[in-house]
C-alpha cells in the first residue's frame, strides 16, 4: 500500500464536482432500477391517466373559441401528463435524501472532502435525470397508444429540433422541482412527514398549472396559475410540442424558459445554503 | 515518523442548548496507536466523534488532526480521516463493489488506481467474493467490513470508528480487531475507536474514559488498573433494601465503606482473601454470592466515574 502518496493541497475540478456528482447521479439511477414496482409506477401511472382521462373527458372538453376548439382533451393533456411524470419522479426523488440520512449514507458524503455544492447538484440533477428519461419514454409511447387506439387522431411525430428542446424544458422543470423537494426534504426526518406537506402542495400545483385544464375560468385562479413556477415549465412545453392554438393565452417561449430557469437556479442556491449550515445531521 | 500527536484535543467544551456535552477536555492521541474513548452512553463520546469527523462545528476549544485544524481546514481534515460510523454509512441497495467504487469517486478517484485499491481493499477485508452481492444481503459483520474497507479507499492516516463492534457477534468482533491491529502493523494508521465494551478497551494501546464530557481517567490499561491494586470484592445481596443495610453493618463493623449499586456491594481491599473470609464469616445470611477478583477496566471505570458501567442517568 502506498500510504505516503501526498495529497495535493487543491484536488482538481474534476475531483471535487465531476466524480462526486456524477456518482451521485449514477446511483440514483441504480437504485431506481433496482426497484422494479418504482419503475412499473412511475411509468405506468401517467399513461392510465392520460388514456382514462382523455377518453373520460373527451366528450365535456372544448377550447375556448379564439384557438379554433380543434384540440382534443388527450393532445391538451399530453403534456400536462409528461409534466406530472417530471414533478411526481423528482420531488420524489429528493425523499431519499431523508433515507440518505436515515440510513447513514449522507453521513460518508458529508464528512468526505466534497463541497456541498456537489451534494446538493448531486441529488438534484440525479432526480431531474430521472424524471426527464421517464417523462420521454412517456412522450415517445404515446404514438403507440395512438396506434392500438387507446389515443385519437393527433400529430405526434417530433422532430430532432423539438426532441432536444423538449429534453431542456423537461430536465430545467424537473430541476426546479427536485430542488424545491430537497429543501423541504433536508429539514424532514422523516418519509411520512414529506408525504404529509408534499400531497398539500404537490397536487394543487400540478392541477393549478394548466396541465390538466387551461386557467382563466375566474380572476384568482388566474393569479395562482401565473404564480406557481410549474405554469411555466408546462407553458414552455406547449410551445414547444404542442400545436400552436393550444398554447394562446400563455406567456412566451422565453419568458417561460427564464422563469423556470430562475426557479431552478434559486432553489438549488437555497439548497446549498441550507447544506452548509453545520447542523447538518 | 514524526512525533507530533495524530489527534490532539485542547480544552474544547460543547454545550447542546443548556446541557453540558463536553466539558474542558484535553488530551492527544498518539500516531500509530489504537486509542480507546470509552464511557457510557451520553457521557460526550459520540459529540466528540462528531467533532473529529467534521459533522458539527467546534464550539470552544482547538482540535486538529495530523497538524490540520478542523475548523480551519475541514478539508485537509477530511481528506486525511477515515470515518466508520455507528449507523453503517453503506448504501443496502448498492452491491458491495459499488459502495467502495462510488466512495472512491467521492474521494475524487478514479480509473486504473480505484480499480486497484478497490481490490486491495475487498481482499484485506476478505469481500472479494461477496463483490457483486447487493450489500443488504449481508450479514452485520460483512456489513461492518464494507464499512471499513470503504473508509480506507483513499489511504487516510486516522482511521475513526464509532462503535463498530454494534450488532456484530464476538466471533465477528474478535475477526475486526484482528482487521484492525494488522492495518496499525501494516500502513501505521491510527486508530481511534469509542466503545463501551470492556473487553474491547482491553486490547487498545491507551485508552481514556469519559464521563459527563470530561476526562476521568487516561492511560494503557494496565496503568489504569494499577491505580486500584490490591483486589476487588464484589458482594451480591438478596435485594437492594437489604443490601443498603448490609452496608451500613459493614461499615460499622470493619470500618470500610462499600460502594453501593441497588443490590450490589463493591469493595477494593489490598488483602482481599482476608476480608473475603471475615465477611463471610460476619455477614453470611446476606449475602447471595461473593467473588473475588483482581481489578478490572470496569472497576477502573466505577472507580473513575462513581458509577456503574450501566447506570447512566441514575447516578
Amino acid at each position: 500500500m502506498s500510504q505516503n502518496t501526498t495529497q495535493s493541497p487543491r484536488p482538481g475540478f474534476m475531483a471535487r464536482y465531476g466524480l462526486p456528482i456524477s456518482m451521485l447521479v449514477e446511483r440514483e439511477f441504480v437504485r431506481f432500477f433496482r426497484q422494479r414496482s418504482r419503475v412499473v409506477g412511475a411509468l405506468a401511472q401517467p399513461v392510465i391517466f392520460w388514456v382514462l382521462f382523455g377518453a373520460g373527458l373527451s366528450g365535456s372538453f372544448r377550447m375556448a373559441a379564439a384557438s379554433g376548439g380543434s384540440v382534443s382533451f388527450q393532445e391538451y393533456f399530453l403534456p400536462g401528463a409528461a409534466l406530472m411524470i417530471v414533478l411526481f419522479t423528482s420531488i420524489f426523488s429528493s425523499i431519499s435524501v431523508i433515507q440518505d440520512r436515515n440510513e447513514g449514507f449522507l453521513q460518508g458524503v458529508l464528512a468526505a472532502p466534497v463541497p456541498r455544492v456537489s451534494l446538493v447538484l448531486g441529488k438534484l440533477f440525479g432526480g431531474a435525470s430521472l424524471a426527464l428519461v421517464q417523462a420521454l419514454l412517456f412522450l415517445w409511447s404515446a404514438p403507440l397508444l395512438q396506434y392500438i387506439g387507446l389515443a385519437p387522431e393527433m400529430p405526434l411525430g417530433f422532430s430532432i429540433g423539438q426532441t432536444l428542446a423538449m429534453i431542456g424544458v423537461l430536465f430545467l422543470t424537473g430541476l426546479g422541482m427536485a430542488g424545491l423537494g430537497f429543501l423541504f426534504a433536508w429539514k424532514i426526518d422523516s418519509v411520512q412527514g414529506f408525504h404529509g406537506i408534499m400531497s398539500v402542495l404537490l397536487m394543487p400545483m400540478w392541477l393549478l398549472s394548466g396541465a390538466f385544464f387551461p386557467p382563466g375560468g375566474s380572476k384568482w385562479l388566474s393569479w395562482v396559475v401565473a404564480v406557481n413556477p410549474l405554469s411555466y415549465g408546462l407553458s414552455a412545453l406547449r410551445h414547444v410540442i404542442g400545436r400552436s392554438d393550444a398554447a394562446v393565452g400563455l406567456p412566451s417561449l422565453p419568458v417561460s424558459l427564464a422563469v423556470s430557469l430562475g426557479f431552478a437556479v434559486l432553489c438549488v442556491a437555497l439548497g446549498v445554503r441550507m447544506t452548509r449550515r453545520p447542523s447538518a445531521i | 515518523m514524526s512525533v507530533s500527536p495524530a489527534i490532539l484535543i485542547d480544552s474544547v467544551s460543547h454545550k447542546y442548548g443548556e446541557r453540558v456535552a463536553l466539558d474542558q477536555l484535553s488530551f492527544d492521541v498518539r500516531a500509530g496507536e489504537i486509542f480507546g474513548l470509552l464511557g457510557p452512553n451520553g457521557g460526550g463520546k459520540t459529540s466528540l466523534f462528531k467533532l473529529l469527523s467534521t459533522l458539527m462545528p467546534v464550539q470552544s476549544g482547538q482540535l486538529s488532526i495530523v497538524g490540520f485544524d478542523v475548523t480551519k481546514q475541514a478539508d485537509e481534515v477530511r481528506q486525511s480521516i477515515g470515518v466508520t460510523f455507528q449507523s453503517p454509512s453503506v448504501d443496502i441497495k448498492l452491491t458491495v463493489r459499488e459502495n467502495i467504487v462510488y466512495q472512491g469517486r467521492l474521494y475524487g478517484l478514479s480509473g486504473t488506481d480505484l480499480r486497484k485499491r478497490v481490490a486491495a481493499q475487498m481482499e484485506r477485508f476478505q469481500i472479494s467474493d461477496r463483490a457483486n452481492d447487493l450489500v443488504q444481503t449481508l450479514s452485520g459483520g460483512l456489513k461492518r467490513r464494507v464499512e471499513i474497507a470503504k473508509s480506507l479507499l483513499h489511504n487516510p492516516r486516522v482511521l475513526l470508528l464509532d462503535e463498530p463492534s454494534t450488532g456484530l457477534d464476538p466471533g465477528a468482533r474478535f475477526d475486526l480487531w484482528q482487521a484492525l491491529q494488522t492495518l496499525r502493523a501494516e500502513s501505521g494508521v491510527t486508530v481511534l475507536v469509542t466503545t463501551h465494551l470492556m473487553e474491547e478497551a482491553e486490547k487498545c494501546d491507551r485508552l481514556v474514559i469519559l464521563d459527563h464530557g470530561k476526562l476521568a481517567a487516561m492511560g494503557t490499561p494496565d496503568e489504569l488498573r494499577s491505580k486500584i491494586g490490591g483486589d476487588c470484592i464484589t458482594i451480591q445481596a438478596f435485594d437492594s433494601a437489604r443490601a443498603a443495610s448490609l452496608s451500613q453493618k459493614i461499615t460499622s463493623t470493619l470500618h470500610i465503606t462499600p460502594q453501593l449499586f441497588e443490590t450490589q456491594l463493591r469493595i477494593e481491599a489490598p488483602e482481599g482473601a482476608e476480608l473475603v473470609h471475615r465477611l463471610t464469616k460476619e455477614f453470611s445470611p446476606e449475602i447471595r454470592s461473593i467473588t473475588l477478583g483482581k481489578p478490572t477496566l470496569e472497576d477502573v471505570f466505577i472507580r473513575a466515574t462513581g458509577h456503574r458501567f450501566w447506570d447512566e442517568g441514575k447516578v
